[in-house]
């Protein structure tokens, strides 16, 4: 019995995006591909999966696309005539050409004349094959609200005929980073968030890091890429330690290492070594860099975090930045220290700047104002799994 | 080619000063010159201030008119461009140097074929 979900996850955006080439039509594409899966459905568990799957879906896929233009342009559309021609010229390639598809694909979903959240929605849908259910219960929208939005997003690309192709040389700097960014907010949307689908969360983290690996292979001179996506495999690294088995949050410094995934760490390591040797540092190359080291030996080295923090600042000089460095520099200089320099930062409505102040406070033995700190902390977090830890922590002050 | 609006949004209120607005319309003119020379340029419109729009609108069988411009705001469409691109990347460098040229905001649109 052949793999076809397998297949589908590996192929879908693969597929979407030689048709999309093809015939310049992102509704077609999709379609066409759709059908061929279910094509495949129908024939693969009977007569067995073909010798090269991709190929046969987007032969397939193809054809049914010509179909479909054959049928339409006999209601005289020059522009489906147009489409036919190129398309039936076109060799069935797979390989070679294939692989900028995606690449064009993912600059084209990830324009920055769309919404960021339109970003992220088109890029799951077109290159991960999620289902716009799927990405509906993974923001957390209901699913009209999700259908919408890609319609309206793949309707901007067809009218204002946003171009698919990777950008030119001087765009690109800007373009990357929109990228990047999509790629790094679909992962922490599987990351970092409670509510919802576990399972569909974890499949956003496995697809974000396929999507960086696959950016990575095909911009390999570019250092930022491979900065996610390093960091992304070490953040991955932590998982099964991150929580216990009842979902209760386990911090860094009390995790079982042992549970640690150390295949994920060599990797991101490696490619953070890599990185270093070519020392063109950015911020993604930096936070990972500083995962790097927490995952380096039996104990933290936190006076190189610090010293990456203090160059994070210098990319991104932002409150965040800053009070996870004083996070830092609470284990090297001491709580009081971290403590003013957390003071001094404008972070009232955050609820980890409140966790963190906690923290400082209760191993500084100032019991009263930590608990005060606990409640401002747990009444701002949202998060379930967040709440219940800093309420145990709370629970260990002395009244 | 498809073609895109240009619309250029301009502060309500007086224009700046001759010392300003000098250096910007040559500007202008010479953002013109170029995409004319390019083939981009089709053609544009001045608005006069919004102090003299009238809205009409549908009123129970008959026409309803009143003062001032369609919405409220700061700033209002001062004027626009249309010009004719391959796509929209090429009519946003377009726009990209009319933004600077004119140094006002602008909002790019495509128009039906």
């Amino acid at each position: 019995m052949p793999d076809i979900e397998g297949i589908f996850r590996e192929e879908y955006g693969r597929a979407v995006a030689v048709l999309v080439r093809a015939f310049g039509d992102i509704d077609l594409a999709e379609d066409a591909v759709q059908d061929a899966f279910t094509e495949a459905m129908r024939r693969w568990p009977a007569a067995g999966a073909p010798p090269s799957p991709a190929g046969w879906i987007i032969t397939t896929a193809r054809n049914r696309a010509i179909d479909r233009l054959r049928r339409e342009s006999s209601r005289d559309d020059r522009h489906a005539q147009a489409a036919l021609i190129a398309a039936t010229d076109e060799p069935a390639q797979v390989e070679g050409p294939v692989r900028d598809d995606r690449l064009r694909l993912i600059f084209t979903c990830c324009h920055p004349s769309l919404s960021t959240a339109a970003q992220v929605a088109l890029t799951l849908r077109l290159l991960g094959g999620l289902s716009t259910a799927e990405i509906a219960r993974a923001f957390l929208v209901p699913e009209p609200t999700m259908a919408q939005r890609l319609v309206r997003a793949k309707g901007k690309i067809r009218d204002a005929r946003i171009p698919y192709r990777i950008p030119r040389e001087a765009d690109l700097p800007d373009r990357l980073r929109a990228v990047l960014s999509v790629l790094y907010l679909v992962f922490n949307e599987g990351y970092t968030a409670s509510a919802g689908d576990r399972l569909v969360r974890e499949d956003l983290c496995a697809e974000a890091i396929r999507l960086g690996r696959l950016l990575a292979e095909l911009m390999p001179d570019e250092p930022e890429v491979w900065g996610l996506l390093a960091l992304m495999l070490l953040l991955q690294s932590r998982r099964a330690a991150r929580t216990t088995p009842d979902g209760a949050l386990v911090p860094l410094a009390e995790q079982d290492r042992a549970l640690w995934d150390h295949d994920l760490i060599a990797e991101g390591q490696e490619i953070v070594r890599r990185c270093l040797r070519r020392d063109q540092a950015g911020p993604y190359q930096i936070q990972a860099a500083i995962n790097a080291v927490h995952s380096d030996g039996p104990v933290t080295d936190w006076r190189q975090i610090v010293a990456l923090y203090d160059q994070l600042l210098l990319f991104s000089p932002t409150p965040i930045v800053a009070l996870n460095r004083a996070v830092a520099v609470a284990e090297t200089d001491g709580p009081a220290v971290a403590l003013d320099l957390v003071d001094d930062l404008d972070l009232g409505g955050f609820h980890l700047f409140h966790a963190i102040r906690a923290d400082l406070l209760r191993r500084l033995g100032r019991d009263a104002e930590a608990a005060q700190a606990y409640a401002t902390a747990i009444d701002l977090s949202a998060n379930a799994a967040e709440r219940a830890f800093l309420q145990t922590r709370a629970d260990t002050l002395s009244p | 080619m498809k073609k895109y609006l240009l619309s250029i949004y301009q502060p309500d209120g007086d224009p700046p000063p001759p010392e300003v607005l000098g250096p910007i319309m040559r500007d202008v003119e010479a953002w013109e010159s170029e995409a004319k020379a390019a083939g981009a340029w089709v053609f544009t419109g001045r608005l006069h201030p919004v102090g003299t729009a009238t809205v009409l609108r549908p009123d129970d069988g008959g026409v309803l008119m009143t003062d001032g411009p369609f919405a409220e705001g700061k700033e209002h469409i001062g004027g626009f461009v249309v010009i004719q691109a391959d796509d929209l990347d090429a009519a946003l460098d377009w726009a990209r140097k009319a933004t600077l040229a004119t140094t006002l905001p602008i909002e790019v649109r495509p128009l039906h074929d």
